[in-house]
């Protein structure tokens, strides 16, 4: 909660003195090297991909994209979507506040298993996930037969819509939440405490304020995804402004209605990132150095110890606990039924993991790129350049996927359909993941310390090399994570971009279940929970702490 | 940035990483042949191409994917696509494509092989096999309890008990059948009259079949396969049931079709494995394997159907119709249907 001025100040006057010109010639340019420029406006065009393709077609029939977009039916399926949207970052906020404070900041048992366990579910796809819940909460799901009730409450339209993506969304909240919880200074709390303010107070007066970027980024990526989701909604028959997207490209074969459509997405998506950049611009304040953080003193539960556990029992129970135990029933069923080959599953996992993994490193870097434009450099492209990346993330994958089928086979037709254009488009999908997190840790970093640095001497690059770097290196691992974790069960762009024959663990989990063979589909779906896991480690434990 | 995309490939093949996939098996042809767009997944066509493959000692390159999105990927690629050949799984995809002006015409003898209602009039692509849009039941039920017509469905009897899947393409088929055949106001009069009497919505056949069987509902509009698939799977007492409703439009022939690009520049090729779907044992295998009708002259359909094919009414070829299709999807909407 440093001031952000006055602290070239701070440095000892002799020097200060002697340096003035110095520091005015270099921290007076506010331009980026060039270098940095040419990668910003490469990664810029290739995130633009997807909004570029629906440009090209609305323009190419403007009037049949209009009445797509305009119909009244448009407003009613956009009112619905904005109120599940809004739902589900409630409740991924609602879920995701008390389970990082708790695995945080108390004593309570077991903290670090329960953080790892609570960020699980992000893994689950949501058409598995949704399926899932079906199976075990639906009309004669398990869970009916356990209570032998004749009928329960219909999970199916916006109730499970809400508890499908809720649950499997809110560890995108909670994961900046906790790293956020991590780097605040404890010492702003005890001066509350001491100063007589109770510990609910000093919460909502001195936590809560600085949770604010978290929950704006959090809930940000949170809302594009229930924008961009097909998986749950068709499955709880919920009619959201994807599966109309899915209608429209699927059922009526009309690609000019669907970019239509497409493009009150992104419109859509700019007003959200309008909202999120507000809260987190009026709020968010960096540490003035790098400088030791105080360990915090864990806060003792004492006799709420048991509901604590109680709460987070519950969320790993009904998000992790249920869905696997269907999973490991139907694999059980598939193992003893001969139609599970381990070869064939390791192979499967090792094209998934490959193919995330490469996806996951270029993002990253990729991320580092727009987050510094965007936060060492403001401009209007800068700013621009951030918001329109973050498209491939509000669209539908299928509608991605369409777009670099369009470019890729009229610029580069050598690359179409290889492992290569796989991973392009897997990055400029997923890229905006990456973007918050490498951002907030960006935020965190004060520039001053950078330009402490290339006062005492150092080049722009060894900066970068030797500050920037190490100080963001928890916020790009987190990215990364955060994209290998969606890019290793992603479906659509998948089925359509990667080489011929190239099977990953989505694509034989959708084979599979085509027809209804979900025992078949059980084991991949658990190989993909298992090469998750590591990444989600080094998230809850280690993700976006900066060293 | 595409360019470390490329490098990270390139790094990985270094590795010994193998692109070309998990599932090559050890006997595939190394000559490279045709490149196939498959709406319909490996089991439903694996037999038939492999079987293609062994004929002609040429490898064929299947991308699996949904139908439509494979019709509007080949629309977007136009004509720079690497497909050789088409399967949809559903018969809306076919005439999207032919209208983009994506398909050549087959040669006259490759159509003889098929009755001509199950073909396009204009020749650009061929039925291969044929799915029956009609009504699945729960074996709970009396089958004097069925309606004699799905348009009796309306009933109040069978209010909230009956299941469909408004975004399933047999769905839209059957309803562009039913304007066809009886004009927009029955149509119109039924979809409004299923979505009152709380006809269930479902996502896709599967759920819709699954529902039956674990007793969320008592019947369902689905194809038959999908049961026939199960009942071979299940045994005998799998709790549900096919029935053909005799009135009305009670079920609908749906084809499968197959067709050539004309991009290709293996058109020759395209055409045998055309003709090799066709024969009688890749007839025999999607006959055994998926329970679907044989659509060549002259193939026999799985002994366990017992309702012959020509007397299931097929569709004309106005359902062929991209404009017949959306003005279907439009209406189901207006019904609040979709």
């Amino acid at each position: 909660m440093a001031p952000a001025t006055g602290d070239a100040a701070r440095l000892p006057g002799r020097l200060a003195t002697r340096r003035g010109s110095r520091v005015e010639a270099l921290l007076g340019d506010r331009r980026p090297p060039a270098a940095l420029l040419a990668a910003g406006v490469v990664v810029g065009l290739a995130a633009l991909l997807p909004a570029a393709y629906l440009l090209v077609l609305v323009v190419g029939d403007a009037a049949a994209a209009l009445d797509a977009a305009l119909s009244s039916r448009t407003a009613g399926v956009l009112a619905r979507t904005l109120a599940l949207t809004a739902a589900v970052t409630a409740g991924a906020i609602a879920i995701a506040l008390p389970l990082g404070w708790l695995t945080v900041r108390t004593d309570l048992p077991a903290r670090r298993l329960w953080a790892t366990l609570c960020t699980l579910p992000l893994v689950i796809p949501s058409y598995v996930g949704a399926y899932l819940l079906i199976a075990a909460l639906g009309p004669s799901g398990m869970l009916q037969d356990a209570l032998g009730v004749e009928r329960l409450p219909s999970i199916y339209g916006f109730a499970g819509a809400w508890l499908a993506l809720t649950l499997f969304t809110y560890p995108l909240v909670l994961i900046p939440v906790r790293a956020t919880l991590r780097r605040i200074d404890p010492q702003l709390e005890d001066a509350a405490r001491a100063m007589g303010r109770r510990p609910a107070a000093t919460f909502a007066s001195v936590v809560v304020p600085q949770l604010w970027p978290a929950l704006a980024a959090g809930g940000l990526l949170v809302a594009l995804y229930v924008l961009s989701d097909f998986g749950a909604v068709s499955i709880m028959r919920f009619d959201s402004f994807t599966r109309e997207i899915y209608t429209t490209y699927r059922s009526s074969f009309d690609r000019t209605g669907a970019a239509g459509l497409g493009a009150v997405l992104v419109v859509l998506m700019l007003a959200l990132l309008w909202v999120s950049s507000r809260i987190r611009g009026a709020r968010a304040v960096h540490r003035l150095g790098p400088g030791t953080i105080k360990p915090a003193t864990p806060y003792a539960l004492g006799r709420w110890r048991w509901p604590a556990i109680g709460l987070c029992g519950a969320v790993v129970t009904i998000s992790l606990v249920l869905p696997v135990g269907v999973l490991v029933y139907w694999a059980n069923k598939g193992i003893s039924s001969g139609s599970v080959s381990v070869a064939t599953v390791a192979a499967l996992g090792g094209n998934s993991l490959i193919v995330a993994a490469a996806a996951a490193a270029i993002g990253a870097v990729c991320a580092l790129v727009v987050a510094i434009l965007a936060g060492r450099f403001p401009s209007p492209v800068s700013r621009a350049l951030e918001r329109f990346s973050h498209a491939g993330y509000a669209l539908p994958g299928i509608v991605v996927a369409l777009a670099l089928v369009f470019f890729a086979t009229r610029a580069v037709p050598v690359l179409y359909q290889t492992l290569a254009m796989l991973v392009f488009a897997l990055t400029v999908h997923y890229l905006p993941l990456a973007t918050g997190p490498i951002g907030a840790s960006l935020a965190q970093v004060s520039p001053r310390v950078e330009e402490a640095a290339r006062v005492l001497g150092r080049t722009p690059l060894e900066v970068f090399r030797t500050i920037t770097v190490p100080l963001v290196r928890g916020g790009v691992l987190a990215g990364s994570a955060l994209i290998f974790l969606h890019a290793v069960k992603e479906l659509p762009a998948t089925l359509l971009l990667a080489p011929i024959g190239f099977e990953t663990l989505a694509t034989d989990i959708w084979n599979q279940t085509q027809f209804g063979f979900y025992e078949a589909s059980a084991i991949p779906a658990l190989v993909l929970l298992a090469i998750a896991a590591p990444p989600l480690y080094l998230l809850s434990e280690r993700g976006t702490v900066s060293a | 940035m595409l360019a470390l995309c490329i490098a990270a490939s390139a790094l990985l093949a270094a590795c010994g990483f193998d692109s070309s996939g998990s599932d090559s098996g050890p006997d595939e042809p190394e000559m490279e042949g045709i490149t196939l767009y498959s709406g319909r997944i490996a089991a439903a066509v694996g037999g038939a191409v492999d079987a293609h493959e062994a004929e002609v000692d040429r490898d064929v390159r299947v991308r699996f994917g949904d139908t439509a999105d494979l019709a509007a990927t080949l629309v977007e690629e136009g004509d720079a696509s690497p497909a050789d050949a088409f399967f949809a799984g559903e018969p809306g995809a076919m005439p999207a494509v032919a209208e983009a002006g994506l398909l050549t015409k087959l040669p006259d003898d490759i159509l003889e092989l098929v009755p001509p209602r199950y073909r396009d009039p204009e020749g650009r692509w061929i039925g291969v096999t044929g799915r029956v849009r009609t009504l699945a039941y729960s074996s709970d039920l009396d089958r004097s309890e069925l309606p004699r017509s799905p348009l009796e469905l309306t009933d109040p009897e069978w209010e909230g008990r009956v299941g469909w899947g408004p975004p399933t393409a047999s769905l839209h088929e059957y309803v562009t059948a039913l304007r066809l055949r009886y004009g927009d106001d029955v149509a119109r009069d039924w979809l409004e009259g299923m979505v009152a009497n709380g006809a269930v919505d479902y996502p896709n056949n599967v759920a819709i079949r699954d529902a039956i069987a674990n007793g969320e509902i008592d019947a369902g509009l689905i194809n038959h396969y999908y049961v026939a698939q199960a009942v071979a799977a299940e045994g005998d007492d799998y709790p549900v049931e096919l029935y053909y409703p005799p009135e009305g439009l009670g079920s609908l022939v749906l084809s499968t079709d197959v067709g050539v690009l004309e991009a290709s520049d293996r058109k020759q090729e395209a055409f045998d494995f055309v003709r090799s779907l066709l024969s009688p044992s890749s007839q025999e295998f999607f006959t055994v394997s998926s329970k679907e009708y044989p659509l060549a002259r002259d193939a026999e359909p799985d002994p366990s159907l017992d309702v012959p094919l020509e007397q299931i009414p097929a569709p004309g070829g106005a359902l062929f119709d991209v404009a017949e299709l959306q003005a279907t999807i439009e209406m189901m909407q207006e019904a609040g249907a979709l």
